[in-house]
């Protein structure tokens, strides 16, 4: 098995045991980006030079004891709206194409303290806002799989990443599906942490009440152990909650038996691909086959998430967005005439359309006259749709559901129709407004050869019982499989990367709009 | 469509969102902030008299820090990024109240 | 007969808290650093940066807000106003709307028509802007955010005033209780302190309020006096002429005593207020409220009647002294060491007040130690230097706080009771000046103070005057 192909454990362990050195580790990354990357397109920066550093220092700390950890001494890729000290920080958006944070998030802190390595930073939706990767300033990312297909999004070069070996596993955020959704488009395991989990100090925020920085790897220990890295009580944060349940490892058992599982029958009616739900359906029964209670159930009030969600992550993006304005950092328009010109100006030459769409339809909602019936309004329905589910796990430890609606669409299908796309975030967008933790688990490949996931929901502080049942279940799929494109050596060269070169990010983001 | 956007009204989101479009951004604008109050409105289905707006999922509350200083001179940090900085300050075009 | 009208007034006051942070980051909030300087990623509106508040700006906007007789939200969010302005460097100030720490209080102001009851609507915290700069060279302005971040309160009157005698009166008496409180130090021309004027005119009996103006940047009180007079003379002008009163924010331009409308198309108004989610709700206890509460110092109104109990000085006195916190406590602790509060007092009403006007100087701004005073009266007491040396060295104590025994001593200004000393020198003050010496055998008592003072000037100040005096008709008789 080539190293690429390791889980994130197991390349610890080989590290641990000198089987590889972490120079080596980084080295196979690189090699298969250099390799894929060109098409796949899911980086944005590369750190070269900093990671092979960073990589020797690891190692000595490794061997002088100061670094410990199942991790150390892994590499990982960082989704590019969590700020990196030093290294380019762009959300994919043009009006931060130059911004360099001169901090770190607190999850990259905590990373860094248990020895990874940063290999670079992911491509994404701008801003967060989509579900495919295509709305990113620096061109989309594509499916492994399939490099007709979107990746899904927001988190899709991360995701991505993961499914081609080029990074052995990374960190990715959640607003309304952006870890889980991509996750299975990509067949990788993404997990959604409870709200208040992992810190959102260092993260660019998109809807403060409903972001989630999450881990995103190649099986479901992966992720539990990544979560236990990143997790902690952060005081610059004040929603950071502080938990003593973090031991998220403890909960890899392959045992479900008396698991109550209920799958919402709402989630399974019209719009769900048959193919999907035949796979939510077929988990079921392996749950079931290891001794887990499973039965359908209505969970309600399923239709109004949508719009619910889009009234409060606009309102709030319209009023997070507003510091980008040329005077701080990030992209200030050439030619302007006076303040409130050069406003208009950057803010309008440096965000992209799906951006400038929510920040218009946010500021609507808020302005006055229109708050008490939308924003209000939507957090009245966000209280009655978390009732629902407080409701439901009163009967079930988990809830079992698809995704996403159908498996990854082709390329450029989306972005004509944003009302259709946003209604593929109908399984994930109600967790982020109830603040729960959810898992995505690839389940098979479906008919066109793309990935299938599921995802399984716990209520808030219970990541442990998603992650029991996902492993159980991931015990008896297997190990899953490796798209084509990851599974040869990376020998063919194409257009390499450079790093950290800010006018080429400039220039791609510019060609972009030029088109 | 039951929400018709105005000119006037794409003009003044504008001015709040400090956002320029052009007249084909407008009305494609208007058409998409119009489609989308539409699906909103799907929410007056719903009868949430008496519910309690939520702003926060989990009942936290009285984080506060100390008032202990803790930051020194960091003008150096602050100003990394600036597009045109002057004086140790951001530089901004000529703003009178 | 010409139509009679009443001005309505209401006040907005902003007032900086005197905390070492900023509302939501460790940066210092000290005066006069370079630009810049104490900012981080949380004041300057970095992308993923956090704010998480300071408790002790909780705790001052609650005891303002106990010493103005105001009602507790014990349950109270953030806000975000969203605007965009470059001192502002999120595009939005954190703010409260919804729930505002304190609500429904009142102070009571003594004007010359009687004691008025001024309402207060409420008090809510919030932060302060960082400062715009116009270059002089080029055409830009600059940026510091050094002040972005600075804790404050903004205390909303209820339209309760019709004068700018009663305006001064309520600032006055608002000034008074934050400095008590240690809240502030209410400085209005370094901008601790800041007043917005909402004013309106009406006819006189008529109950409906009129259209009303908002006016900015006064930064003194006789500032505001006189904006007060030039909006309403504005406001009876546009009525009397039959134009309506735009409701409107103006800004006050001192030298010229005009107010200048401050709208621009680029400004809405319209601030999209919505609960901050990056902050949790304020949930004030019955214990917490308590403990603040038994923690209020002793205000103004108090202070003022102990000290008609315990100390024997004229209520005048009292009155002057106790009108700053600063000089109450110099008087407090110097006559604690001293055991003479009438003297302190005079040494206060007198010397002190003297020396403030001739610097231009507020009482608050006074820096000396009260243990220095204390010394320096029982040096005069016991005889150790005389009266006029006092004052010299009181000079010294007030702009150096000099200590004064070790001052009287370097300079050798002690009092010379050594009483050969004093003869030879007064018997050649008598050889010098034979013609006084005359008169005053001649019966003109006047002469003997001339000689006195020759006497003194020979001594370079250092003798006790009356035992020249003595020593003199000892000599001459």
């Amino acid at each position: 098995m080539q190293i690429t192909e390791r889980t994130a454990l197991e390349l610890g362990r080989m590290i641990k045991k000198k089987e590889i050195s972490v120079r080596e580790a980084v080295d196979a990354s690189y090699q298969r980006i250099a390799a894929l990357d060109g098409d796949l397109n899911s980086y944005v920066t590369l750190d070269q030079e900093a990671a092979y550093a960073r990589a020797d220092q690891v190692q000595a700390g490794i061997e002088d004891g100061s670094i410990t950890g199942p991790l150390a001494g892994v590499p990982a890729a960082v989704k590019d709206n969590i700020c990196t000290e030093g290294l380019l920080t762009t959300c994919s958006s043009k009006i931060l194409y130059n911004f360099v944070p001169t901090y770190s998030a607190e999850a990259v802190l905590n990373m860094e303290k248990a020895g990874a390595v940063i290999l670079g930073k992911t491509n994404m939706d701008e801003f967060a806002m989509g579900s495919t990767t295509e709305t990113s300033a620096f061109g989309p990312t594509k499916n492994p799989w399939n490099t007709g297909h979107v990746p899904g999004g927001s988190s899709g070069g991360s995701c991505v990443a993961v499914a081609a070996g080029e990074a052995p596993y990374a960190l990715g955020s959640d607003t309304g599906g952006s870890i889980r959704q991509p996750g299975s488009f990509c067949g990788v395991v993404g997990l959604k942490p409870t709200y208040g989990t992992v810190s959102r100090y260092g993260l660019i925020a998109y809807g403060s009440s409903l972001d989630q920085i999450g881990p995103i790897a190649k099986d479901v220990s992966d992720c539990a152990a990544i979560l236990e890295m990143i997790a902690s009580h952060d005081k610059k944060d004040s929603t950071s909650v502080a938990r003593t349940d973090c031991d998220f490892t403890s909960a890899l058992v392959d045992d479900v038996k008396g698991l109550r599982v209920g799958i919402p029958s709402d989630y399974l009616g019209e719009g769900l691909d048959d193919e999907v739900r035949q796979a939510v359906l077929d988990t079921a029964d392996v749950l079931r086959q290891k001794g887990a209670i499973v039965e359908e159930f209505d969970l309600s009030l399923v239709e109004y998430a949508i719009p619910a969600y889009y009234v409060i992550a606009s309102a709030e993006a319209s009023s997070n967005l507003s510091r980008f304005d040329g005077v701080k950092y990030g992209y200030r328009a050439a030619e302007y005439e006076g303040l409130h010109n050069m406003y208009k100006k950057s803010r309008s030459e440096g965000f992209g359309e799906e951006v400038k769409r929510r920040i218009m339809l946010g500021s609507f909602v808020l302005s006055s006259g229109y708050y008490d019936a939308y924003y209000l309004k939507a957090l009245r329905t966000k209280a009655l749709i978390k009732q629902s589910f407080d409701r439901a796990f009163e009967k079930y430890d988990i809830i079992l559901a698809p995704a996403s609606p159908t498996t990854a669409p082709e390329l450029g299908k989306s972005l004509s129709d944003p009302l259709k796309m946003y209604l593929g975030d109908i399984y994930t967008i109600s967790v982020n407004l109830a603040g729960l933790p959810g898992i995505s688990v690839p389940c098979r490949l479906d008919s066109k050869g793309l990935p299938i996931g599921v995802q399984m929901i716990g209520d808030c502080f219970n990541e442990k019982a998603i992650l029991r049942a996902a492993y159980a279940f991931e015990q008896a799929r297997g190990r899953f499989l490796v798209p084509e494109i990851a599974k040869n050596g990376a020998s063919e060269k194409t257009d390499q990367k450079t790093v950290n070169d800010t006018d080429a990010l400039q220039k791609t983001a510019a060609d972009k709009e030029g088109e | 469509m039951a929400n018709i956007i105005s000119d006037e009204t794409i003009e003044y989101v504008g001015i709040l969102a400090k956002l320029e479009l052009s007249d084909e951004e407008k009305e494609q604008a208007k058409k998409d902030i119009g489609r989308m109050l539409d699906y909103v409105d799907k929410l007056n289905e719903l009868d949430t008299s008496g519910v309690e707006p939520m702003s926060h999922v989990f009942p936290v509350s009285n984080v506060f820090r100390e008032d202990v200083v803790t930051n020194g001179d960091e003008h150096e940090a602050t100003l990394k990024n600036a597009p045109a900085a002057k004086e140790q300050s951001f530089m901004v075009p000529k703003t009178v109240e | 007969m010409a139509k009679q009208y009443e001005t309505v007034i209401g006040l907005e006051v902003h007032v900086e808290l005197a905390t070492k942070t900023k509302i939501f980051c460790g940066c210092s909030t000290a005066f006069g650093a370079a630009p810049n300087a104490h900012t981080c990623p949380v004041c300057t509106g970095m992308p993923g940066s956090l704010p998480v508040l300071n408790k002790q700006v909780v705790e001052y906007a609650m005891a303002v807000g106990l010493a103005t007789n105001c009602e507790i939200h014990q349950f109270c969010k953030f806000d975000r106003k969203n605007y965009f302005y470059p001192d502002n460097p999120q595009n939005y100030q954190i703010s409260q709307l919804y729930l505002p720490i304190c609500h429904d209080g009142y102070v009571e102001v003594d004007t010359s028509a009687g004691t008025r009851r001024i309402g207060i609507h409420e008090i809510h915290m919030e932060e302060d802007a960082g400062k715009l700069i116009h270059d002089e060279w080029e055409d830009c302005s600059l940026v510091d955010y050094n002040r972005s971040g600075v804790p404050l309160i903004e205390i909303v009157s209820e339209p309760d005033m019709r004068s700018a005698e009663e305006v001064i009166a309520y600032l006055e008496k608002l000034r008074l209780i934050i400095q008590y409180l240690g809240a502030s130090d209410c400085k209005l021309q370094e901008g601790s302190m800041r007043a917005d004027v909402n004013l309106s005119v009406r006819e006189l009996g008529t109950e409906k309020f009129g259209t009303r103006t908002e006016m900015k940047n006064l930064n003194s009180f006789k500032a505001i006096a006189r904006a007060i007079d030039g909006e309403r003379e504005r406001q009876i002008e546009l009525l009397e002429e039959g134009k309506p009163v735009i409701q409107e924010t103006r800004r006050w331009d001192d030298n010229k005593e005009y107010s200048y409308p401050m709208r621009s198309k680029e400004d809405a108004h319209d601030y999209r207020y919505f609960p901050d989610p990056d902050l949790v709700p304020i949930v004030i206890s019955d214990e917490w409220l308590q403990a603040v509460r038994d923690r209020q110092p002793e205000l103004r109104t108090e202070k003022l009647a102990r000290y008609k109990k315990e100390f024997d000085i004229p209520e005048y006195d009292a009155g002057i002294i106790t009108e700053s916190k600063r000089m109450a406590d110099i008087f407090e602790e110097a006559t604690a060491l001293c055991g003479k509060p009438k003297k302190v007092s005079n040494w206060l009403m007198g010397e002190t007040l003297r020396l403030l006007k001739e610097e231009n100087r507020e009482p608050e701004t006074l820096d000396f130690s009260p243990k220095h005073l204390a010394k320096l009266i029982d040096l005069a007491e016991a005889g150790t230097i005389n009266q006029t040396v006092a004052k010299e060295v009181f000079e010294q104590i007030f702009r150096e706080d000099v200590d004064p025994e070790a001052y009287v001593e370097e300079h050798g200004l002690k009092t010379v009771n050594d009483e050969g000393e004093l003869r030879t020198v007064v018997e050649g003050v008598i050889a010098a000046n034979p013609q006084s010496v005359a008169d005053y055998k001649g019966g003109k008592e006047k002469a003997l103070g001339f000689l006195v003072g020759q006497t003194m000037k020979a001594m370079k100040g250092k003798a006790n005057p009356a035992a020249v005096n003595a020593m003199l008709r000892e000599l001459l008789s």
